[in-house]
């Protein structure tokens, strides 16, 4: 499908780049502004990207999740949204209503992955 | 991400014990909300085609959940390794600072700097916002110890949540286990949209959103990357400097 390394390469490599950030923050520990332009923006873009990623993960899914109906996994991030505002903010109650409303909705309507 | 745990705590009797007590506050709501995320994270590197031992490798290695998504799903959709790699580089550039912030309240004299870059690993989100809010109260020769105690049992949790949820998504019937691949979709996107204060980090929130699937529909390879420097630079040049109401 691709050429990418084994995936216990990718790994490494991608924990390689997690820890050189946390790394570089204790080589820097009191010498860098978090309120500098430049970290703003950085901010900006992996806000971006994560905000990228999840709409991507809920309006077109790789994997399983393909099986399901558009309007089923964004009436279940609606019902997420509105659990998590109205219980002023509970993480953990937003999460499994949202994923509950998806199960129902999906319910029976798809096969073995 | 806010805890009920007291804000007004006495300092511990020992570093031992600064390390049983962090376990114990780690050990209730943080462990619950972090451990669901990374059930989560299991059932989709099941899902994924990828085994139990690589999903393990990428908890115990990384250990910062939006760069294990970023990677599992760029890795799911065929993206190159340089592509893969700035991608999760970027996600996780948050903890430089993060860490940055920390380090001088964990620093004494005579703590061998090793034990910082160590510590520095342990390092994510709700470890941090724990340390930063008890640190200061707690005497130097304690404050390793409450991060220890606290991100270390964290990271155990995550651990075995990581199998379990790999393991939960054979056990259960596949419309269960698409829940479970939806937790953390969900999981961000309401932490996402907790934290809009800030008008630039709202836009980037918007921008980002409608160009993810876009970019993605252009190229899955480059479309993630290219989401968050396009959308990021417009949120940061558009948001700047106005007045807020």
């Amino acid at each position: 499908m691709n050429d990418l390394p084994p995936p216990y390469v990718v790994m490494l490599v991608g924990a390689a780049v997690t820890y050189v950030w946390r790394a570089l923050g204790v080589a820097l520990a009191g010498r860098i502004r978090a309120d500098s332009a430049a970290l703003e923006w950085i901010g900006c873009v992996a806000y971006a990207l994560l905000a990228g990623l999840i709409a991507r993960m809920i309006v077109l899914p790789i994997g399983p999740l393909a099986e399901t109906a558009l309007a089923a996994r964004v009436a279940a991030a609606v019902v997420a949204l509105a659990i998590f505002f109205l219980l002023r903010r509970n993480v953990l109650l937003g999460v499994a209503a949202g994923a509950g409303a998806l199960v129902l909705l999906s319910w029976g309507s798809v096969g073995p992955y | 991400m806010t805890h009920p745990t007291d804000s007004v705590a006495a300092p511990f009797p020992s570093p031992r014990a600064a390390f049983r007590g962090a376990a114990r506050e780690a050990f209730g709501t943080p462990a619950i909300v972090l451990g669901a995320s990374f059930v989560g994270f299991g059932s989709l590197v099941r899902v994924s085609g990828l085994s139990a031992g690589h999903g393990l490798f990428s908890t115990v290695t990384s250990w910062a959940l939006p760069g294990q998504i970023a990677l599992v799903e760029l890795y799911a959709a065929g993206a190159s390794l340089v592509s893969l790699a700035a991608a999760v580089a970027l996600t996780n550039v948050r903890l430089m600072p993060m860490v940055a912030a920390l380090m001088p309240q964990l620093a004494r004299p005579g703590l061998p700097r090793w034990k910082l870059y160590a510590a520095a690993h342990l390092v994510a989100v709700t470890g941090w916002v724990a340390a930063m809010r008890r640190a200061p109260s707690l005497p130097p020769d304690q404050r390793l110890s409450y991060l220890i105690g606290f991100s270390g049992t964290l990271w155990v949790t995550t651990m075995v949540c990581t199998l379990a949820g790999f393991l939960l998504a054979d056990a259960v019937p596949p419309y269960v286990t698409l829940g479970l691949v939806f937790l953390n979709p969900i999981y961000f996107m309401l932490v996402l949209s907790a934290d809009l204060k800030n008008r630039r980090r709202m836009l980037a929130l918007v921008f980002g959103v409608v160009c993810g699937p876009l970019f993605h529909l252009a190229s899955p390879d480059w479309g993630l990357l290219i989401t968050g420097l396009v959308a990021g630079s417009l949120a940061f040049v558009a948001g700047r400097e106005r007045p807020v109401p």
